[in-house]
C-alpha cells in the first residue's frame, strides 16, 4: 500500500466549479484507491462533488492530492493531468480508457 | 458568502412534486420571475441555458442535492432560489440519488468568482446531516428560509 502526494494549482479562470469537480470526481472513481484532496486544513473525499465544492477553489489555489491505495500513482498523475489540462477532461479520459 | 445574500426568499418552493428536471427548472425560473428577479423575455432564454448546461453533465452533487445553474447577460448578480421536493426527482446525479434540495443559481457572466462561493457555502453547509435532513422535510417556504438564516449563523457546522 503506497501513499502519493503531490501539490498542484488549479490554473483555469472559473476555478474549481460545479463541471470540473464532476469531472475530477467522475476520474477518481476510477481507482480503487482511496484519494483526498486538501487545501489548507481541509481535507475532503476526491470522489465526491459535493466535497469537491467544499473547497472554493478559484483560480491560483494550491490544492494537495493524496492517494493511499494498489494504484494510487496512477490516480494522483491521472488527477494532476486533469487539473494542469484546465479540466480538458475528454482528453484526459480518453487517455485513461484507452490506456 | 451567506444564503441570506444570494438567495431569494420569496421564490422558495417547497411543493415541487416529482415531475422531470425540465419542469422543474421552469418552476424554479418562473417564481424567481413572479418576483421581479429576472425579465419576463428572458424567462425562455434562461431556462434554455439551465437545460443545455445539463447536457453537459448532471449538476446532481450527491447527497440529493442538485444545483442547475448558468451565467446569463440579463442578470446583474447572482440569483438564486430553493426548492424542496419530498419525492424526489430524477436528476441523473452522479451517485444515483434521486434530488430533493435544489439551489439554482443565475450569475453574470463576468463574476465567477460569486459563483464560485455560492456553490462554496452551498456544498459546505448541506455536508451537515442535520441541516441537510431538516432542510428535506421543510414544509414551507418559510420554514426553508429560517433554515437558511440559522446556517448563516453557523448553527450547524462547526
Amino acid at each position: 500500500m503506497s501513499v502519493v502526494r503531490k501539490a498542484v494549482v488549479v490554473s483555469n479562470p472559473q476555478g474549481l466549479h460545479a463541471r470540473p469537480a464532476e469531472l475530477f470526481s467522475r476520474l477518481a472513481l476510477q481507482y480503487e484507491s482511496d484519494i483526498e484532496v486538501i487545501r489548507d486544513d481541509l481535507r475532503i473525499d476526491a470522489k465526491s462533488i459535493l466535497n469537491l465544492l467544499t473547497l472554493g477553489a478559484a483560480q491560483g489555489t494550491v490544492l494537495v492530492l493524496e492517494a493511499r491505495g494498489t494504484d494510487a500513482d496512477k490516480a494522483v498523475e491521472a488527477l494532476e493531468r486533469l487539473v494542469v489540462s484546465n479540466f480538458k477532461a475528454d482528453e484526459t479520459l480518453s487517455q485513461e480508457s484507452s490506456g | 458568502m451567506k444564503f441570506v445574500d444570494f438567495v431569494s426568499s420569496e421564490a422558495i418552493r417547497t411543493n415541487i412534486g416529482s415531475d422531470d428536471k425540465e419542469s422543474v427548472v421552469r418552476a424554479m425560473v418562473s417564481a424567481l420571475q413572479d418576483v421581479g428577479k429576472i425579465a419576463e423575455d428572458q424567462f425562455d432564454s434562461i431556462v434554455e441555458a439551465i437545460l443545455k448546461r445539463e447536457e453537459l453533465g448532471s449538476t446532481g452533487i450527491g447527497r440529493g442535492v442538485a444545483v442547475p445553474h448558468t451565467k446569463h447577460p440579463s442578470v446583474n448578480e447572482l440569483i438564486s432560489t430553493v426548492a424542496v421536493s419530498k419525492e424526489g426527482v430524477d436528476f441523473d446525479s452522479l451517485d444515483g440519488e434521486k434530488v430533493h434540495l435544489l439551489f439554482l443559481l443565475i450569475s453574470p457572466p463576468d463574476r465567477p468568482g460569486d459563483h464560485l462561493r455560492a456553490l462554496e457555502n452551498i456544498s459546505r453547509q448541506l455536508r451537515d446531516d442535520t441541516f441537510c435532513s431538516f432542510l428535506k422535510q421543510c414544509k414551507e417556504p418559510s420554514d426553508v428560509w429560517q433554515l437558511l438564516e440559522e446556517a448563516d449563523n453557523n448553527q450547524f457546522v462547526s
